[in-house]
């Protein structure tokens, strides 16, 4: 009898414990954080997940409420298995500990071909059960859904770009730039490439994640459920700039995309604009379909530092190189600086982290805007300098 | 000829020529420091001032400082060359510093490292050679210089060091008996430091080495954890920090390894009543093959480093700093020690068992030691493709993965993966031997399920090689592929929880004790159980799309390399530790020493996997305070911290105990198993009388069974 009071001690501990871990892993994952956290939880699954302890960040896309539904499934079997094993472990630990003078050895048990088959076929359903359900709900994520919109995303040597060639009619000017623009509920589909190295794209509160690879196309596919401004990080090792490969994906309702659409295809051509004007928007916007970063990623207009030298007061500024040596930023010295970023850098900066080819960026670029408004002949690097001269420093 | 050298290099003269170079080695460093320091501007001008005093005019400390610092590093060149070379002809043997610069110019180790330099510097000339007949500049650090001159420096290591001398002499037809004890004049102990064939002592050069180098990868840790500890760049850059997170990653892949060659090689043999391993020389080349290999790692920190992570993935290979070749190189020599080793592991086991010892009469941890041999025999070459793959498209302009000529990223991570994610098995299969050896002796109970646990052993090492894409779930590869890999994934947990609930049937109604190993059993269980559940929710495809690359992955894949490596082997090595010294440990340490590392792992991991639900990134030497994560990362620092510090207080215990502590004694632990039956620690071929097996290796509780018992001598006929 005393057998069977230990099998019922232990039960009761195990299923005690699997509710209190599964309270205990909701506390453990359920930080307040992020732009997810006033999302409204209108659906069921929603506020079950939430109230389950699962998950932060909040889900901001369709697919994220099937997926924590599962990660809720799971986290109850990892509740289950750590009090099952741990219960039985802790349990034997105490109930049979060796009694004081008790020096003979315990029962002699070698085994049990019943328990033995049990516990390898109940494992054997419930793991095919779980590669089932994970087929199902994968099925579902790949699945075309109809109205799509594509955005080619190309990724690079520490940087994203978006284009959205389906507007292409909306404007003069290509709908493209280093911000990711998302129409609410409005499905998407990824067409992803890297230009130089393996990137991953990852905005965690949309739950789905897609590696982009140099020399092929991945697709990725989801639809954006909630306003609000995420961070799409980076998530395969890319070298140096890897932690801060980030860019921002902005989640706004159909009007305000639409006007977004239409306000930088109409953007004013390159070849009406002021030298300074053309400079601005450039080291805004960055360089066209070639996808080399803008420069504004790394060099600031206000005097912060970046990843690289501020621009506020930087024309004809002078300084000290990390070889010693003095340097006055006049037109030659800046020009070198873009097209040979390794050839001088500037004391307290490394080599390597500016981005090496604009030497070829450049001339696609302008080549590029040429082709587009015909009959103007496009300085990139001359606009630029004119922008920096705007920028000067106020004592 | 051969006999020649061999008689050369085993002279008085040639000792005191390495013993030389060694002094000459570290004298030039001493003299390159103070020539560094002594000719700054800032410290001529000091002396200059100081001069001043003593009315020395300027322009004379201009001509004659250089002169003069330039003849002290000259005498302090020279003096470490006469002392290294004198102590190497036994002269200062009256001193203790004089004996310790003998017997370390003596050592294996430092013959093999000057032989690895004198290879190195000939591959690398021997690649100059092309390159000027070429056109091209004489440039030592030329990446194909590196290259070759590394890979050279390692056979330089093992012919110097003299692992390849036997094989020498074969080849020049000679006689050469196996040399059992230290070398000629030489005291006992310093078998330890040369080539020796005895599977106990390479199996006690495996641990010491596992374990210095589990230290160095663990400073890597502590470095990039401190870092980590506050958002922004603290005291490291962003490629320090990647070069740093990549070697760690290596740097304990190899100390695992030879852990895992460390258990292998000193209890397999013992376990089925063999005199030695079936190829001693082939074992001893497999311990000294990893030495030079883990240089090799630690070279290519040094020329640069890498910041691809262990994994090494193309294009960022062949993209990044050259450290990456030396890298790719010491992993590829060290697949070697893998080979040789898995090879002689599988034989022994085959051919050399005690007469009675059927397979399932084994001791359970000698099935896992053969699972685990059989992944390393079969899948280690895979990874020798892919590296060699990477090295040959940096080194010689061939194409492989680079898909700017045509070549395949993602063929690089199959290849790699199919052997790396076996490899994990490699690592964890014998420790989990160790939890199942281990509970039967505590609980006084016999292993619940022998046959199942030794079966899903190699239902493991069957599975392991079927489920390699799941690492690659988000790499791009086609959808028909990951389903059939995400259901071989899952099914890897059938064997795994075969064996928990084995243990856990075992430890029911057992009379436990809580002895430093048991503890260390106990906790492997939680840890492992930790990795173990924490595995489903990355092989669904659907979830893994979140969790991929995110710290849940680095906090799950660090609770299955401790539960089924650090833990049972500080289990082991507490368990063994009187057979091998003859000595108890401290149990004191060894329970403080438990009770410092559970929690602190267990608050690591869960704050790993936590942090990494949130949204941090695997690999980053930065993350968003947005997150709202440091508080946890913080947590993470305390508890590496708090592991590391217990490891040292482990080191400690073993240093010392086998001095203070009492002896141990035949059985200590009252265990069946055939070494404790045998004197400790155990006499140079395991067992002066051959045993036979009569019984079944775990049947305690049962009156009057018999596992071994001295075997009848031969009829003298």
């Amino acid at each position: 009898m005393r057998k069977a009071n230990h099998f019922i001690n232990v039960g009761l501990i195990i299923v005690v414990s699997t509710f209190i871990l599964r309270l205990v892993f909701g506390w453990m994952f359920q930080l307040p954080y992020g732009p997810g956290a006033e999302a409204d939880l209108d659906t069921l699954p929603e506020r079950l997940s939430v109230f389950m302890g699962f998950v932060r960040p909040l889900p901001a896309s369709a697919e994220s409420v099937a997926i924590d539904v599962m990660f809720n499934w799971h986290f109850w079997m990892i509740a289950f298995l750590f009090a099952l094993i741990m219960g039985l472990m802790l349990y034997s630990v105490f109930a049979f500990r060796r009694k004081e003078g008790d020096d003979t050895d315990a029962p002699h048990i070698h085994g049990n071909t019943a328990l033995e088959i049990a516990w390898t076929v109940i494992p054997i359903i419930v793991v095919l059960g779980f590669g089932g359900y994970g087929w199902v709900e994968l099925n579902r994520l790949i699945t075309p859904k109809p109205d799509e919109m594509t955005i080619q995303v190309t990724a690079f040597q520490w940087g994203w770009s978006f284009n959205y060639p389906e507007e292409v009619d909306a404007g003069p000017s290509p709908v493209r730039g280093p911000v990711m623009m998302l129409a609410v509920d409005q499905p998407v589909l990824l067409e992803m490439n890297a230009t130089d190295v393996l990137h991953a794209f990852w905005v965690p509160e949309f739950r789905v994640k897609q590696d982009l690879v140099p020399g092929r196309t991945t697709y990725l596919r989801f639809t954006p459920t909630d306003v609000g401004d995420y961070v799409l990080r980076c998530a395969e090792i890319c070298g140096s700039g890897h932690a801060n490969m980030l860019a921002s994906v902005r989640v706004v309702s159909q009007a305000e995309f639409d006007e977004w659409v239409i306000a930088t295809a109409t953007t004013e051509p390159y070849s009406t604009m002021t030298a300074e004007a053309r400079g601005e928007r450039i080291y805004r916007e960055g360089f066209g379909a070639t996808g080399a970063p803008s420069c504004a990623g790394c060099h600031s207009v206000d005097g912060s530092v970046i990843n690289g030298p501020t621009w506020l007061g930087i024309y004809e500024k002078t300084g000290t190189l990390d070889d010693g040596s003095t340097y006055i930023a006049d037109d030659e010295y800046i020009r070198n600086s873009i097209l040979n970023p390794n050839d001088q850098i500037v004391e307290g900066f490394n080599a390597n982290v500016m981005y090496q080819t604009y030497a070829e960026a450049i001339p696609a670029f302008e080549a590029e805007i040429e082709g587009l408004e015909g009959d103007f002949d496009f300085d990139v690097i001359a606009d630029l300098i004119a922008f920096m001269q705007t920028l000067e420093a106020t004592e | 000829m051969m006999l020649a050298i061999v008689r050369f290099a085993r002279s008085r003269a040639a000792h005191a020529i390495v013993s030389g170079i060694v002094g000459a080695t570290i004298g030039g460093i001493f003299a390159w420091i103070l020539r560094t320091v002594l000719l700054t501007e800032g410290m001529i001008n000091a002396v200059k001032f100081l001069s001043g005093f003593a009315l020395i005019p300027g322009e004379a400390i201009d001509t004659f400082h250089p002169i003069l610092v330039n003849v002290l590093a000259a005498v302090i060149f020279a003096v470490h060359v006469m002392v290294g070379a004198g102590s190497g002809m036994g002269l200062f043997q009256d001193s203790r510093m004089g004996r310790f610069m003998y017997y370390a110019g003596a050592s294996t180790y430092a013959w093999g490292l000057v032989g690895q330099v004198i290879f190195w510097l000939e591959g690398a000339l021997l690649v100059n050679l092309f390159r000027v007949w070429s056109g091209e500049p004489f440039d030592l650090m030329a990446e194909s210089a590196l290259v070759l001159g590394a890979f050279f420096s390692v056979v330089g290591f093992l012919i110097v060091g003299g692992v390849m001398t036997d094989w020498f002499l074969w080849i020049g037809g000679h006689e050469t008996p196996l040399h059992h004890g230290a070398p000629e004049g030489m005291p006992e102990w310093f078998r330890y430091f040369s080539v020796d064939v005895n599977h106990k002592v390479i199996g006690i050069q495996y641990g010491f080495t596992s374990l210095f180098v589990l230290l160095v990868g663990g400073i890597f840790a502590i470095l990039f954890r401190l870092e980590l500890s506050a958002p922004g760049l603290q005291f490291l850059e962003a490629d320090q920090y990647n070069t740093l997170f990549s070697a760690h990653g290596i740097v304990m892949i190899v100390s695992i390894l030879l852990g895992v060659g460390a258990m292998v090689n000193y209890l397999a043999p013992v376990m089925i009543g063999a005199a030695d391993m079936a190829f001693p020389r082939l074992n001893a080349f497999s311990y000294w093959v990893g030495f030079p290999s883990f240089l090799l790692i630690l070279a290519g920190m040094a020329v640069g480093g890498w910041d691809t992570g262990w994994v090494g993935y193309s294009p960022l290979a062949l993209r990044t700093a050259v450290g990456v070749q030396l890298f790719m190189l010491g992993f590829y020599m060290s697949g070697f020690s893998s080979i040789a080793s898995a090879i002689n592991t599988i034989v022994t086991t085959a051919y050399m068992r005690a007469k009675g010892m059927s397979l399932f009469r084994m001791p359970i941890f000698v099935w896992a030691a053969l699972a685990t041999s059989l992944i390393q025999f079969t899948a280690t070459q895979t990874v020798g493709v892919a590296l060699t793959m990477t090295i040959a498209e940096r080194a010689l302009d061939l194409t492989f993965f680079n898909p700017e000529n045509g070549g395949n990223p993602v063929l690089y991570q199959h290849i790699f993966w199919f052997y790396s994610h076996p490899a994990v098995y490699v690592f964890i299969l014998p420790g989990l031997g160790i939890i199942s050896e281990l509970l039967p002796v505590f609980t006084r109970k016999p292993l619940f399920g022998y046959r199942w646990i030794a079966l899903s052993s190699l239902g493991i090492a069957l599975v392991g090689f079927l489920v390699w894409a799941h690492h690659m779930f988000t790499s791009g590869m086609a959808d028909t592929l990951r389903v059939p890999f995400m259901i071989t994934t899952m099914l890897v947990a059938v064997p795994t929880g075969v064996k928990f609930f084995s243990w856990i049937a075992t430890l029911w109604e057992g009379k436990m004790t809580f002895e430093t190993p048991m503890l260390f059993t106990l906790g492997a269980i939680s840890v492992f159980l930790i990795g173990g559940i924490s595995g489903p929710i990355l092989g669904t495809i659907p979830t893994d799309l979140h969790l991929h690359d995110s710290y849940w992955v680095v906090g799950h894949f660090h609770a299955t390399m401790f539960g089924g490596f650090i833990f049972p082997f500080c289990a082991a090595m507490y368990y063994w530790y009187p057979k091998i010294t003859g000595h108890m440990y401290k149990e004191s340490l060894g329970k403080l020493h438990f009770w410092l590392m559970v929690p602190g792992f267990w608050v690591m991991s869960f704050g790993q996997m936590s942090v990494g639900v949130i949204g941090m990134r695997r690999r980053i030497s930065d993350y968003d305070p947005a997150l709202g994560i440091q508080g946890t990362h913080v947590l993470i620092t305390i508890a590496a911290l708090v592991i590391g510090w217990s490891i040292l207080i482990m080191i400690y215990n073993f240093a010392v105990s086998a001095r203070t502590e009492p002896v141990a004694g035949r059985n200590p632990w009252g265990s069946r198993s055939p070494e404790w039956q045998a004197p400790s620690p155990l006499p140079e071929f395991n067992f002066d009388v051959p045993f036979e097996v009569v019984g079944d290796p775990y049947d305690y509780g049962l009156e009057d069974a018999i596992y071994t018992q001295a075997a009848p001598a031969p009829s003298g006929d």
